[in-house]
């Protein structure tokens, strides 16, 4: 290791010595090596991202993050026992387990897959050098700066590659489930890839479930969606209580290819979902959303780039926090329209309801349009919750928490009805369900948290 | 059951006085009609009675059956019986008509010490009044008042009322933006709600709803209090000469 001054912070000075350890026991070829090394390099010029690196501006992870916590190990049997136990939420899923960062097989649903479907592990892909695994690795010009993807391929011990065949509608969703285990608090860096194949269609669920321990986890999905391919993605972190998560979404999309992905956050101190997209082909779409839900001195930041290379893309962005106590959210949208790709169009949507004082929405749209013949919009707004709904409520017999969990539900319900629009269709009834359940877990919280009624303004 | 005795509010933001000593009581079974100028105070002395904090009252009392009212929650007060039919009906976007109406007997039901009331009286309930009501199961489907013409929020409001059988009914020109086949419709539905046990309180402009809906006292509100009270005459002797006499008194 070229020792540079830049790794400072004691978590910074942790996780070069962490590399340093673990790089020679990481799965992968003489090229993941190679591209490890690489990774860990560029990570090394600017370190933990922080306020003045554009992308991080509002989510200073140099400033956060104190320590890094140690690499977690596999799992033993007993916790693998214990999970393999656990009941299914959506039924008929095929179930696959990441746990500790580790693929395991041997608890995931792997008998009798549907035809045209192959689940592997991506330990497996990197320790044979596939050649397209490492083409996806390599990754997007649009994330080639991020240090957090960076320190993610550095360390990526584990993962789901799942390849799906040209022409193959899986009909039945699979779910990863990432779990992390241990009672003490250890860092996770995982890695999944979904290759589909042209005309193929697949619904993917994803769940993140941890303790409270004060873990850090960093997962990376990759995505290639082939031409006239189709992928619905949720991702569900709600029961996720993670000191530190960062999820990253890389995804190329081929010509009349879809992509839709959703995500509900509402649990982890400093969380951040983060998105780069490339639209290469023509006639496709694109369909992000997500429903954040925070209170107490919860930080997530939700951060994407999209960018149109193609010909006649659309791409639909919307999300909408809900922030309560002292908590903050961030919203940054990129959308790129490369020269060629005309006929683009892009609407971006931001909205935010504070429900304190104290809470705090950054919110920061941006279109970078090169091409002359484009709609591209986008609109962020912030405000409180609206009295006079909330009186009409009351004044019909709902106390006041009741009438602001009616109006919260109903304000991120116009993102949760996007769920099951696409191949998650038969699966719709159910997640929705599990969506409901964790918006209302979420709610009855901050219900608890409310004094009884509320100060009554002006009364005499 | 209800009284009101000088009632003294402004606005709390800016603390312009609005009501200046406004007195009335209404006992069981009886009808109140409220007519006055626009602006003198007529839906402040009705958001004042519903709970609304965007006034304050720095003087006089409301009591509903004999208890201090002003110092409850908008939802206290529904419980104990009071609604108030809104002059503008609030649209409450992703949340179905039908769901709200469970919700609310519901929460009324809880607060009382009852228990929650079963799906099928519930359905056999909201289908009874909504027929009387005219209004079909695309409206009870529908998000709240979202994208309702200005005539079908006042019936929705009204079939709230009907559902929630409140004790002291207040209505806020549930006349106004109706047509005359809804007038009817909606005077019908409180007409169908008048009962020995229960007081209406109805602030119109027009006559015309005081044709179908007969009062048995009208009021006239204007500087700030009651300033004349009568029978039903009182509103025909209004719609002839208008409220220039009351406009020079408050001068
Ligand atoms: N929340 C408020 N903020 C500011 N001004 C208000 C507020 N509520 C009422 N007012 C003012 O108080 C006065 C009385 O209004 P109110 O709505 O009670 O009149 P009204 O008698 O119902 O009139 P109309 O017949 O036009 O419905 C008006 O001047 C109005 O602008
Ligand atoms: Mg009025």
């Amino acid at each position: 290791m070229t020792s540079h001054s830049v790794l400072k912070t004691s978590a910074e000075i942790s996780l070069s010595r962490q590399f340093g350890e673990a790089v020679g026991d990481l799965p992968g070829s003489v090229a993941v090596r190679d591209l490890r090394e690489a990774a860990f390099a560029q990570f090394a010029r600017i370190g933990l991202p922080h306020r003045r690196i554009e992308a991080w501006k509002y989510t200073d992870l140099k400033a956060r993050v104190a320590e890094a916590a140690p690499l977690a190990h596999r799992a033993g049997a007993t916790a693998l026992a214990e999970i393999a136990a656990r009941p299914r939420d959506v039924d008929g899923a095929i179930r696959l387990y990441v746990v500790d960062g580790h693929f395991h097989p041997e608890i995931s649903d792997l008998a009798g897959l549907p035809d045209g479907l192959s689940v592997t592990s991506l330990a497996a892909g990197l320790d044979a050098g596939r050649a397209d695994v490492l083409a996806i690795l390599a990754g997007l010009d649009i994330a080639k700066e991020d240090a957090a993807l960076a320190l993610n391929t550095a360390f990526m011990r584990d993962g789901v590659v799942l390849d799906v065949a040209d022409g193959a509608e899986i009909s039945t969703p699979v779910e990863i489930v990432h779990v992390v285990t241990p009672s003490h608090a250890v860092s996770v860096h995982s890695r999944g890839i979904v290759i589909l194949g042209s005309g193929s269609k697949l619904g993917l669920i994803e769940r993140f479930v941890a303790g409270d321990a004060g873990h850090q986890r960093s997962d990376v999905l990759q995505v290639v969606v082939g031409d006239g391919a189709e992928l619905e993605h949720v991702a569900v972190k709600s029961d996720d209580p993670a000191a530190l998560a960062i999820s990253t979404l890389t995804a190329s999309i081929g010509s009349n290819a879809r992509l839709a992905s959703f995500g509900l956050a509402s649990s982890g101190d400093l969380s951040r979902r983060q998105f780069f997209i490339r639209f290469d082909g023509d006639h496709s779409t694109l369909d992000l959303s997500g429903a954040v839900l925070l209170k107490d001195r919860m930080h997530a930041d939700t951060t994407l780039i999209v960018e149109h290379v193609g010909l006649a893309c659309e791409s639909r962005e919307l999300y909408r926090h809900v922030i309560d106590g002292e908590a903050s959210g961030v919203f940054q949208g990129k959308v790129i329209v490369r020269p060629g790709a005309q006929k683009t169009d892009g609407r971006m949507a931001s909205n935010a309801l504070l429900l304190s004082g104290e809470a705090e929405m950054a919110n920061k749209p941006e279109l970078e349009i090169f091409a002359d013949d484009v709609a591209c919009g986008h609109g962020a707004t912030c405000g409180a919750i609206d009295e006079m709904p909330v009186f009409y409520l009351m004044s019909r017999g709902l106390p006041r928490p009741e009438a602001e969990a009616l109006l919260i539900r109903s304000f991120v319900g116009e993102v949760v009805d996007r769920v099951g629009n696409g191949v998650l269709a038969a699966a719709e009834q159910s997640l929705r369900e599990g969506l409901d359940a964790a918006i209302d877990v979420w709610l009855a919280g901050r219900a608890l948290a409310l004094p009884h009624g509320s100060p009554a303004k002006g009364k005499a | 059951m209800l009284s009101i005795s000088n009632l003294h509010a402004r606005i709390a933001d800016e603390g312009r006085e609005i009501l200046k000593g406004l007195s009335l009581d209404v006992n069981p079974g009886e009808v109140h009609a409220i007519m006055g100028p626009n602006g003198a105070g007529k839906s402040t002395l009705a958001y004042i009675l519903a709970g609304k904090d965007d006034y304050e009252v720095t003087d006089g009392e409301v009591r509903l059956d004999g208890d201090d009212l002003l110092g409850l929650e908008p939802n206290e007060r529904a419980a104990r019986g009071l609604f108030l039919a809104f002059q503008y009906p609030v649209e409450i976007p992703g949340v179905a008509n039908m769901t709200f109406l469970k919700t609310a007997v519901n929460a009324q039901r809880k607060a009382r010490g009852e228990t929650e009331i079963s799906t099928p009286d519930f359905l056999r309930l909201v289908r009874e009044k909504a027929s009387l009501l005219k209004i079909g199961q695309e409206m009870l489907r529908r998000a709240v008042n979202v994208g309702f013409s200005g005539g079908e929020k006042k019936r929705n409001d009204i079939l709230q009322m009907a559902v929630l059988q409140p004790k002291i009914c207040i209505l806020d020109e549930s006349d106004s933006g109706l047509d005359i086949d809804a007038l009817r419709i909606v005077a019908d539905g409180v007409n169908a709600l008048r009962s020995p046990e229960r007081a209406f309180i109805i602030i119109t402009h027009y006559q015309r709803l005081l044709d179908y809906i007969k009062p048995d006292f009208v009021h006239v509100l204007s500087g700030g209090r009651i300033a004349r009270s009568g029978g039903p005459e009182l509103a025909l002797e209004l719609e002839a000469k208008g409220y220039a006499d009351f406009n020079e008194a408050a001068a």
